[in-house]
Formats: C-alpha cells, structure tokens, sequence
C-alpha cells in the first residue's frame, strides 16, 4: 500500500533524452566511464603493470613513443602509459573520497542555515564558511600540506578541509529563497517538524545543483590533487600520479617532451570530460521548455 | 463574544521593518467571522488584505492586536501555537505552483498533514489518501503524478484537499481561483462551496475580483493601505455602497451584463497610482485620490462608525451623528 | 468585402516535444480589417497566443508549420525573408505582452531601452543625434499618459509601478505600430482599476491613430466595452466569431454559452456551473471535434470530423455540426 503514494515515477528515458540532447555530455560521459574503467582494471589492461611500483630499466629510459611504448619511457625506463593508467587510480580515488567527506556536511550545514536564515545559526554557519573561502583554495591546500607529511592521504585531508564551503553556499543560497515559498509555509501550517522540512521538503529541491557541482567538481578535485603532488606535497614517489608524471618529466622538457606532456594532456582531457559531463547531468535536472 | 463566532479579529496592526522605512501593511483592522459563514476582504495589491491572512494563520506574528479563534488566543506565529489548534485552521494559496512543493508527488503532499497528526492508524494512509483525493475528484492514479505535470485546476484542488486533510473549522482562501480560468474558477468555487455545507466551514475569502466576491461572501470588507474602509453584508455592500474607494472599484468592474452595468455606481474615474504602504498619507489615506476630498481629510484619520445597521464606513462624508 | 489589412487563413502549427507532437493550432482563420478593433477569447491554453506568435514570427524553435498563409498588406508573412519582415516590425506591426516586468530589460534604464527602438522606428534613412532621439522618445511617453517622461527615461523599470511599466510598453509599440498593434492579455497582470486606465489609454490611443487591434484576453468583460468583433477559440480552433454585441446576446456554440455562463456576475445569482471535463491533450487529440467529448449534445459525427466555420448570418459563424452539414 505504501507504494501507492509514496514514490514518484522516475523516468530515466526521459531524463536520459534531456541528458544526450547535446551530444558531447555523451562524449564527456564516455570519457568519465572509460577512466572509470581503466583504473578499475588497471593491472589487467596495461602493457606494464610492474612498471607502475619501483622499477628501473636504464637501457630502455627516455625512449620516445615507439610501438612498444606508445607514449614513450620515462628517466627509470618505465612505461608512461601504463603509469598514467595506473595514476588514474589516485585521481579518481581522490575525487570520490574528498566529495565523500565534503558533500554531506556541506549540504547539511548549507540546509541548516537557510532554514533559520537571518538567525545566529545562520551568521555561525555562513561566516565560518566565508572564512574558508577567503583563502585561495590552492593556498590554503598548500599551507596544510607543508605543515604535515606530504602523503596522499594528507593531501586528500587538506583539498576535503577547503571544499566543503563551496557546497554550503550552493545550498544556503536556494535554501534560504526557498524557505519563504508558499509550500513551506503550508508545511509549517501543517505542523511538519523542522527536520521534515529541512530534509523531505527543501533538499529534494537542491538535489540538481547539487549533483551537478560534484560532477563537476571531481574535475577541479582531480586537478587540486595534480597540483599538489606537482609540488611534491601529494603522492610520492614512486606512487605513479599524474601531477608528479608531469613535475618529473618537467625537468627534461624540451627534449624528453612525452614524459611530461602525456600526463599534462590526460589532465586535461579528464577533467574536461567531468565538466562535459557536469553540463549533461545539469541539463538532465533542467524543465522543459513548452 | 457571541457563542458562534468562530475568529474575531481586534485592534490588529502587522508592521513590517525595511530598509526604506516601515511598512503598515495592516494597519487596525477589526472584524469577525461566524460558524458556517463566508466573509470577504476584498482590495488592490497594496490593500493588506493577504497580510491579514497571512497573520491569522500565523505566517507572521502580529505587531499589536489580537485574535482569537473559537475562544482561544492565537495572537503569535505558528511556531508557538499549540498543535491542536493547527489542525483547525488551515490556508489554500493564491499560486498553486508555488504551494506545492515540485519535487513531492500529489499523494505526499496529501498525507503530510494527516502524518504530522497521526490521523490514520498506521498502515492506512494510501487509504485515507485515495479518499481524499476522489474528495477532490481527482483520479486515483494521479497520487504518483508530481503537481508541475497537473493544470491549475487540478493543482489548486489538491490544495484544498491538502487543507481538509485535518478536517478544519476554518480556512482562509487567499485569491484561491485568481491564476485560475473562468470555467476552472467556477468548478472550483462550487467545490469550495460544497465542502462548506459538507464539512461546516467558515471561510475567510480573500480577492481583488468583486464578481466573484458577489456570489461566494455573506459579508464583505474592502481593504484600502492597511485599513478596512467599509463593511457590509453583502446585498448591501453592491447595492449601496458608501465609501468613495467602493464606489471607484465597482465602478471600474468589467461585466458582461445589462443588468450588472445598471448596477455598477457612477463612474469615477481612478487617477493616478495607487499609493505605496511606505508612504501613507496622512489623515485619510485615500485623501490623494478621492473626487470627493474635503478639507478635514488630509488632517484626521476617519475612524469606523455604523452608519446604518451592520453597514460599516470609515470616511468624513459620513459623520457619526 | 474590403480587404483586410491582416488574413489568417487555415493556421496550423504544431509543436515539437520529447513525448511527440504538439498539434495545437487546427486550421485558425481570422481577418482584421483596416481600423478595425477584433477580440480573441479564450482560456489558457486554447493558442490564441500561439495564433498571434506566428503572426509576429516569434514562434519557439521547435514549432512547426504545416499549413496555412497570413496574408499582411498583400504579403504572406510566413515566407517572408527576415530582413523584410524586420521592417514591417519596425514600422507596421507591434505587440504588447502581457507582463510588462518581464518585457522590459531590468538592467537598462528607460532611456536605453526606448533609444533604440525610436531609432530603428523614426529614424530610419539619417542618424539622429541624441537630442533628437531623447525628444522623440518623450513625446512617446507623453502619449502614453506618462507623467513626467523625463525622469521615467532615466529611470529603471524596477523602480516603476506596474501600471507604468505597461504604459512603457505601449509607448514602445507605438512607436512601430502604425498599422496593427496586438495586445496580448495587456491588463492581466495589473489591479482592476489600473486595468481600466489602461484598458482607455488603448483606446483613446488606437481611435486617435486609426490602429488596427488584435486584443487578446481570458478576461470576457474587459473585451466588451473596447472591440466590435470577437473571436473564440477552444483547443486551437476558432469555434466562433461574431460582432461583439451578437456574440454576447446570441452566443450559439456550446463553449460559448457555457463559457458566458461560467462569469460571476455583480448582480449576484449564485455560482455559476462549469463545464464538465478537461481540455484535450494536443498530444493525443483527435481529428473529429475538438470541444465533443466535453458536448452534451454531441451527435456520433462529431468524433470523426471537425466542423468547419459555418455561416449563420448576420457577421456571425459558427463551427459546430448543429449549425451546419458538410
């Protein structure tokens, strides 16, 4: 009986022909998939999986991109390829578990001070979060990282601490223009408890931009990682990275030029299949017109 | 207070605090309405007359005043009254694409209130659901259907099913069928009708459509800048109307009718823009429009007298002899 | 018959969407002559703006035009190539919309935004200087009753009432509109007595110039007093036309009856009926007649085919099977 009333229809054709009208949020959801799968299966579909942990094979160092090596060797003799299919593993382990971390209590809070907007809870909520964007986000990473070990994790600990405001903001600023909508009101006429409204009437509401932002942001997430560990505050060697791939091989540019641009352009071709993708899932959430 | 008053209102002020100055949205405003019966406020955007029943359901706390319903004081912000009483009043909105939330289907809408008060046993709530909606001559399987794939009519009738769902003594109805066509105004209108006689309703009826007002009220009160320049039952009111903003109001009515052009007042025409609640003139705050101004308006505020029985005016054309 | 400056005839457009095809408008004619004041009534939904976007052909992207021509001064407006059809926006034709807030560009000031349409309007051979743009565009003002037009160009819309802003609008399209002005919905948006004001600006406007009107609107009485000739639409069809006081004294097609009927009248009466059923969807609507399944006295011929406009004398025509036989 509950199903009667309780959940509406989703219709995924539908929002599938909203999401593919424009076709490169296909090309960026291809794009996503295949690093996906990639770094999933990555000792299966590389060339080299052993090159991707301490290895050393000087006779075949900088070797440019031949048929062995479609992208060359690097310094040690190691496959680029297969290191950077392999530093899709960090990437994409970065993104998941700093949104993981971020997400829920930045959206939490965001819900929290829209809804008793104009209080203390509010100033408390949105000036701690202005605090934490006033610093450059970069800067702020870095100055956390120097301070502790420079390791992944600490990397990942330092992007989580700087990017939960972004979500607070997003969502403070509907939830607070939504808190004075006629359907809130009739809630609260109701008698329908704060949690109910916070958490069954508004957020449902904020679930597009939301969802949207982190498609996006796992882009501006995998790049902040790259960042770091360019500097040498992330990943360490010899942890295959696609920031350290490319501060590695920076050192011998011009010469040995594939040891640092392949990772440089894989950089960029991730993180504009994120934002291809970000585009599709925002037009997936979007009305229809007439 | 007689034994069959439902909701009377004393005295009530709503102020509202802005950055350009202070809003007298509702500005002394008395009336009451009985068991069973229709009272309507009726006025222009600026009149307060929404604000009036934004107040009584408690979306705002009144600034001074006081209102009781069925004996006892509700005279503060919803958040603070007591749960019982929240289940006898309820509101229907103007918009109903925007008192209905887009992401929760009809059929949650609906059982909302009957959750917050427990009135079903557990189990039975699609029941009484599929109950209210064939109350409101919605089909059943609309109950999955989310309100932006519905029309007007049918959004707006899930609106007053969501306030019967508590079963009330009293609803406001703000502008229920302004964003409403004519013929889905009038299934909409009988319905509210209906439910009246059925479920023993009292209604306060809120509009700028003085047609509309003509045919649903027993009484009618207009509004004009926070203040409720005349009352009367409602033969009455559209037949001798006192107050010159009355007059300017019926007088601009489009009808369709001989009869109803016969019925309507000389006309007056309505200069100029309707004043804005920031800068209210003083004295009578008509004053600026009024073909009929005197010397007396623009320095004394006319205060309420019954000039004839149960016929209410606030105006120094008629003094209280 | 004279001819008439604006011929719709057999209109048909449909609408492309995700769940198929939008057949909304069913083969609309209409005709307005020179000077000539017409009405289209009808509830949301029925096209009579869609009627009018194609006249304007300011259509959506994803509309289709299966059928029909809009005859405009000789010309067919629907195979007109864009440059000519900009130059009779200029110059002959214009529309005002129905929320005078969301016309007018909130971050521009006034004076911007009637600059340039006095410019491409007035000034179409020399270029003005600024002087002479600002006083044409006060003058705009002045007849549109707009006190102290100075200060409102140099003001923004959102500092304006409502009534104001719609006076702007009018003054903007009178600008172009030397010929036809459509009015779609023009008080809908505003207070009963602001709607009068305006309702007689319009008025006094379009007799003084001798426009032609095209005045839309869901509100019956508001049309009355203003047009001699009133159309009804339903589902996308012209279901009636008539002179405006037989309309209203002899209405014979059953939406219209029902329609009139369905007023709250001021004299009181109680609360009127109203019509049983829902409009059809245009997804799924059929060829037979498009007010049948909410008729009640709907004959078996009714399903199969629609009516076509029926002439019953005395300007007034009717598409309904009662008044006529194919």
């Amino acid at each position: 009986m509950r199903r009667a009333t309780s959940h509406g229809r989703f219709d995924y054709r539908k929002s599938w022909h909203k999401f593919s009208r424009n076709y490169v949020s296909v090309v960026g959801l291809g794009v996503v998939l295949l690093v996906a799968f990639l770094a999933i299966f990555a000792s299966y579909v590389t060339l080299y999986p052993s090159h991707a942990e301490f290895y050393v094979n000087f006779p075949e160092a900088r070797e440019p991109p031949n048929w062995a090596h479609l992208f060359g060797t690097d310094q040690f003799g190691r496959d680029v390829l297969t290191r950077i299919v392999f530093g899709f593993r960090y990437s994409l382990m970065m993104a998941i578990v700093v949104l993981s971390l971020v997400v829920a209590p930045g959206v939490v809070l965001g819900l929290v001070a829209g809804y008793y907007r104009g209080g203390k809870v509010d100033m408390a909520i949105m000036r701690t979060a202005d605090i934490f964007l006033a610093v450059p986000p970069l800067v702020l990473a870095l100055s956390i990282c120097s301070v502790l070990t420079p390791s992944v994790f600490n990397a990942m600990m330092a992007v989580s601490l700087m990017w939960w405001p972004w979500y607070t903001r997003l969502v403070y600023s509907i939830a607070s223009s939504l808190r004075n909508e006629a359907f809130v009101q009739a809630a609260e006429i109701a008698g329908a408890s704060p949690f109910h409204i916070i958490f069954r009437e508004i957020l449902p509401n904020c679930l597009g931009p939301i969802l949207t932002k982190m498609t996006l942001d796992a882009g501006w997430v995998i790049l902040i990682g790259a960042s770091l560990s360019f500097v040498g505050l992330g990943a360490q060697p010899p942890t295959p990275d696609l920031g350290t791939m490319v501060s590695d091989g920076a050192k011998l540019l011009p010469e040995q030029w594939w040891i640092s641009i392949f990772p440089a352009l894989t950089i960029v071709l991730v993180i504009l299949g994120f934002n291809l993708l970000g585009d599709g899932v925002r037009d997936m959430f979007s009305a229809e017109t007439v | 207070m007689s034994a069959e008053e439902i909701l009377t209102v004393k005295g009530l002020k709503k102020y509202f605090k802005t950055t350009r100055g202070i809003v007298k949205a509702v500005d002394d405003v008395s009336f009451s309405v009985m068991k069973n019966e229709t009272v309507g406020l009726v006025g222009e955007s600026g009149s307060g007359k929404s604000t009036v029943g934004h107040v009584v359901m408690g979306i705002y706390g009144p600034t001074a005043g006081s209102i009781t319903f069925m004996g006892n004081d509700i005279s503060m912000g919803v958040g603070r009254r007591p749960k019982e009483l929240k289940k006898r009043l309820q509101i229907v909105f103007q918009d109903p694409a925007s008192s209905l939330n887009p992401r929760r289907t009809i059929g949650q809408i609906l059982e909302l209130p009957l959750r917050v008060h427990h009135l079903a046993p557990e189990g039975k709530y699609a029941e009484r659901v599929f109950e209210m909606m064939d109350l409101i001559e919605l089909p059943r399987e609309f109950a999955v259907r989310y309100p932006g794939e519905q029309g007007g009519g049918e959004k707006q009738a899930v609106a007053i099913g969501r306030a019967l769902a508590t079963r009330p003594s009293f609803i406001v109805l703000d502008e229920p069928t302004s964003a409403l066509d004519v013929s889905i105004q009038a299934k909409i209108i009988n319905m509210l009708m209906r439910f009246q006689k059925e479920f023993d309703l009292s209604y306060l009826f809120i509009t700028h459509n003085l047609s509309l007002m003509r045919n649903v009220a027993q009484r009618v009160g207009i509004m004009y800048l926070g203040k409720i320049v005349e009352m009367a039952g409602t033969p009455e009111f559209f037949s001798n109307p006192l107050h010159p903003y009355t007059k300017m109001l019926l007088s601009a009515v489009p009808v369709i009718t001989r009869e109803e052009e016969a019925l309507k007042p000389e006309k007056i025409t309505s200069t100029g823009e309707i004043a804005g609640a920031l800068n209210v003139p003083p004295g009578c705050s008509f004053h600026p429009r009024c073909p009929f101004v005197m010397d007396i308006c623009s320095k004394v505020v006319p205060s309420q007298i019954e000039y004839k029985k149960e016929h209410y005016v606030a105006c120094h054309l008629y003094p209280s002899t | 018959m004279a001819e008439q400056l604006l011929e719709v005839n057999d209109l048909c457009v449909n609408y492309k969407v995700y769940e198929g095809l939008l057949r909304v408008l069913n083969g609309v004619s209409l005709s307005v002559g020179s000077k000539e004041k017409v009405g289209i009534i009808g509830e949301s939904g029925c096209g009579k703006t869609t009627t009018m976007k194609a006249v304007m052909r300011i259509l959506a992207t994803n509309a289709i035009v299966p059928n029909g021509t809009i005859a405009y001064k000789g010309s067919d407006l629907l195979k007109l190539g864009r440059q000519e059809l900009m130059r009779l926006h200029r110059t002959s034709m214009s529309m005002i919309f129905q929320d005078p807030t969301a016309a007018l560009n909130p971050v521009f000031k006034v004076g911007e935004q009637l600059k340039d349409i006095v410019r491409y309007s007035e000034f179409t051979s020399n270029a003005p200087n600024r002087q002479e743009v600002r006083t044409k565009a006060v003058e705009l003002l002045k007849s549109a009753a707009l006190p102290e037009p100075e200060r409102i160009l140099d003001s923004y819309p959102f500092q304006l009432s409502g009534g104001m802003r719609q006076r702007i609008c009018i003054a903007m399209s009178l600008a172009s509109a030397k010929d036809l002005l459509i009015a779609d919905e023009p008080g809908t948006s505003l207070d009963v007595t602001i709607e009068d004001q305006i309702m007689r600006l319009l008025k006094q406007i379009v007799e003084d110039r001798g426009l032609s009107v095209i005045l839309i609107s869901h509100s019956i009485g508001a049309v009355k007093g203003f047009v001699t000739k009133l159309y009804v639409m339903y589902a996308g069809t012209m279901i009636e036309e008539a002179p405006t006081d037989e309309l209203f004294s002899n209405p014979v097609h059953p939406y219209t009856q029902n329609l009139l009927k369905a007023v709250p009248k001021l004299t009181g009466g109680g609360v009127p009926e109203g019509i049983a059923g829902r409009i059809p969807s245009y997804l799924t609507i059929g060829d037979g007649c498009r007010f049948a399944s909410r008729c009640r006295s709907a004959k078996e011929s009714c399903h199969v085919h629609a009516p076509p406009a029926f002439d019953i004398g005395n300007g007034h025509r009717v598409a309904c099977f009662h008044y006529g036989d194919i």
